[in-house]
């Protein structure tokens, strides 16, 4: 499942994660549109250098760890109260504690699997999907930061390639993804 | 960057590693032919699964009667064997997930073999109630589900059934997070690759790129995923437990069970994690990733943890005689003194005393000491599960129901049978993904890599703040 390219990109690597980290800081002040940073692990201080807003995965969490118990503890209800009520060594049909081993268990499993199929879906990201990547090494040792240079003027590709070239970026290309 | 680290600290990446030099040594292996000794253990591991696939064959097809289990003793090496593997695939997800809330930086090096460990430990673990069943294929009768038979469910408050839900839940967590962790570095292994292996990468990979926004939510994801898993782990065991706590059988039915089982189940994870670590950094060459200080830490949560086991068992004895109640307090004569004494031996002597050598830190740091350690635990481990179990059956309320039994050569056999299965699992991962988290170990790099901590380093920034306190008095 490989898309056709419809986008161009100047990008530039970094050798160390502080070099990108100040770069980014940099671009932010002076106002330059980032199209994405690709690093090889996650790097400490990105996200507020990016300007990201924080992941809402753990509020989907959440709602998918409810979904779970409410499930198990319903469902488990409506079968021993009412689907088909049997008396288990003189206990009531309603034995809430011993509901509580399993309830635990579905809130959990909901949680993981909806936030991990959340987590693939929202990155565009699952098994044979293939994303443009911009070069090889970005996920051995190079730090890349990219502008997107689609309709940009040439006076704008110029600004991003000095901007690349006076924070330190060693290789500077233009791809089409 | 992220605050500061103390130089005194233990660095965790030794021979003063680039990057680059990390994806090359981890990914490595994967690109090389197998050696000879991989080639090997592997025949030997395949053998070991097909002598499996064998017994498993023998004892559906002659039936259970196959195994020596009786009216007595209706369970025997199969659930200890189920409650041993089970116990083995703790470590991984404590490793990944507590720790990680813990911030124990030193798991980065172990986190991804012990998570792989615990998945084929559960795979192995499931095996067993299963093949318990006799009629493998109405296995699917332990899960409810809207059925034609009335429909006839199961019985949600029987512990039986919530470790079916428990050991599944865990299964299927652990592999979730274990491959949310393997997908970084299954992208780095497949930028370098080309050809068939690539395409191979490529599908495994899911189209990681690197951006960092999916960065942060793979954090994100990591950390609520650790957050999760860690109540599930200490549930996992609890829950084991519960098959026997919840019985009225006497060394059974007590309170104590949940905390001694989970203790014991971390106990022999990490005893599995160090013996496969030792012959896996020795085989792979991370000695550099898989440090002395790794096995040291390691060895510190085994001392720990054998001692909790100590304390348990000493306090199972002190409660069965200050009970005052005479078929608890035989129980626990009979472990001792009974039929089974030997196995009750082997369990004191493994999992309490041996361990109690690793309050020295040169033993700790002995990479032949702590092997034939882990190996001890291991065996330690699966006597506590078999003194528990037959022991206990084997002398019940009446006297002329009591029994004996040993197990057919069956028995033994599925047991072995899943050391070729795990074995054969294992083998394959390492060929396949990063034995270690390529992506993790890069980004401690700055504050565990050699050439930034230790004590070499540490005067090197005395010197430097020494100077740089003089030229700032210069200024003034």
């Amino acid at each position: 499942m490989k898309r056709s390219p419809n986008k161009d990109v100047l990008f530039g690597l970094y050798n160390d994660e502080t070099e990108i980290l100040s770069a980014v800081h940099k671009a932010k002040a002076d106002h330059l549109d980032i199209y994405d940073v690709f690093t090889p692990f996650p790097v400490h201080g990105m996200e507020d250098a990016m300007e990201l807003s924080e992941s809402r995965l753990h509020m989907a969490g959440f709602v998918y760890g409810l979904i779970g118990l409410l499930t198990a503890f319903l469902g488990m209800t409506w079968i021993f109260t009412s689907d088909w009520p049997i008396i288990f060594g003189g206990k009531p049909y309603w034995s809430v504690p011993a509901f509580i081993p399993i309830t635990f268990e579905l809130t959990v499993l909901f949680a993981a699997i909806g936030m991990v199929v959340t987590f693939y879906t929202i990155c565009g990201m699952g098994p044979g999907v293939i994303n443009p990547t911009l070069h090889d090494r970005i996920t051995d040792d190079k730090f890349c930061l990219a502008f997107d240079v689609t309709n940009a003027s040439d006076a704008d590709k110029s600004k991003f390639q000095s901007f690349l070239e006076k924070t330190g970026a060693e290789e500077i290309t233009q791809k089409q993804i | 960057m992220s605050g500061h680290i103390s130089p005194i600290r233990e660095p965790l990446i030794t021979g003063a590693k680039t990057y680059h030099q990390i994806t090359e040594d981890i990914c490595g292996p994967t690109e090389r032919m197998p050696s000879r000794a991989w080639m090997i253990t592997f025949v030997l591991a395949v053998l070991g699964l097909a002598f499996y696939i064998f017994c498993v064959t023998w004892t559906i097809w002659v039936g259970i009667g196959s195994w020596n289990l009786n009216r007595t003793i209706g369970w025997g090496w199969d659930i200890t064997n189920f409650v041993w593997w089970v116990g083995i695939g703790h470590a991984g997800t404590l490793i990944s997930a507590i720790l990680l809330l813990f911030r124990q930086k030193w798991r980065t090096g172990v986190n991804r073999a012990a998570e792989a460990m615990t998945i084929f430990a559960v795979i192995c673990a499931g095996q067993f109630p299963l093949i318990h069943m006799g009629r493998l294929w109405l296995g699917f009768f332990i899960f409810p589900y809207p059925n034609t038979r009335g429909p006839l469910w199961v019985n949600f408050n029987s512990p039986l059934l919530w470790d079916v839900f428990a050991i599944s839940t865990y299964f299927t967590v652990s592999l979730l997070f274990w491959y949310t962790g393997l997908v970084p570095d299954f992208a780095t292994v497949r930028d370098r690759a080309s050809g068939i292996r690539r395409k191979v990468y490529d599908f495994l990979a899911f189209g990681w790129t690197g951006s960092a926004k999916h960065w942060q939510r793979w954090e994100s994801l990591s950390l609520i995923l650790a957050g999760l898993s860690t109540p599930l782990v200490l549930s996992v065991h609890t829950i084991v437990s519960f098959d026997f706590a919840t019985s009225v059988i006497p060394g059974w039915h007590t309170t104590i069970f949940p905390p001694y089982f989970v203790a014991g189940a971390i106990f022999s994870g990490f005893a599995m994690v160090q013996t496969l670590m030792i012959i896996t950094r020795k085989v792979l060459h991370l000695e550099d990733y898989i440090t002395l200080e790794h096995i040291d830490s390691m060895n510190k949560v085994i001392l720990a943890t054998g001692t909790i086991v100590g304390v348990a068992y000493l306090t199972e004895l002190f409660i069965s005689w200050y009970s005052g109640y005479i078929y608890e307090q035989f129980a626990f004569y009979n472990r001792l003194m009974g039929p089974y004494w030997w196995s009750y031996v082997g369990m004191m002597s493994c999992n309490v005393l041996s361990p109690q050598i690793f309050w020295s830190k040169k033993l700790r740091q002995n990479i032949v000491v702590t092997f034939a350690m882990s190996i001890f635990v291991n065996i330690g481990m699966w006597f506590e599960r078999f003194v528990i179990i037959a022991s206990t059956l084997a002398r019940d309320y009446l006297p002329s129901a009591w029994s004996y039994y040993s197990a057919t050569w069956v028995e033994i056999g599925l047991f072995i049978g899943t050391l070729g299965l795990f074995s054969t699992c294992y083998l394959i991962f390492t060929r396949v993904a990063p034995v270690v988290a390529v992506a993790e170990i890069k980004s401690i790099l700055k504050n565990a890599g050699d050439q930034y901590v230790g004590m070499k380093n540490a005067h090197k920034e005395h010197a430097h703040a020494e100077v740089e306190a003089k030229s700032g008095h210069d200024h003034h």
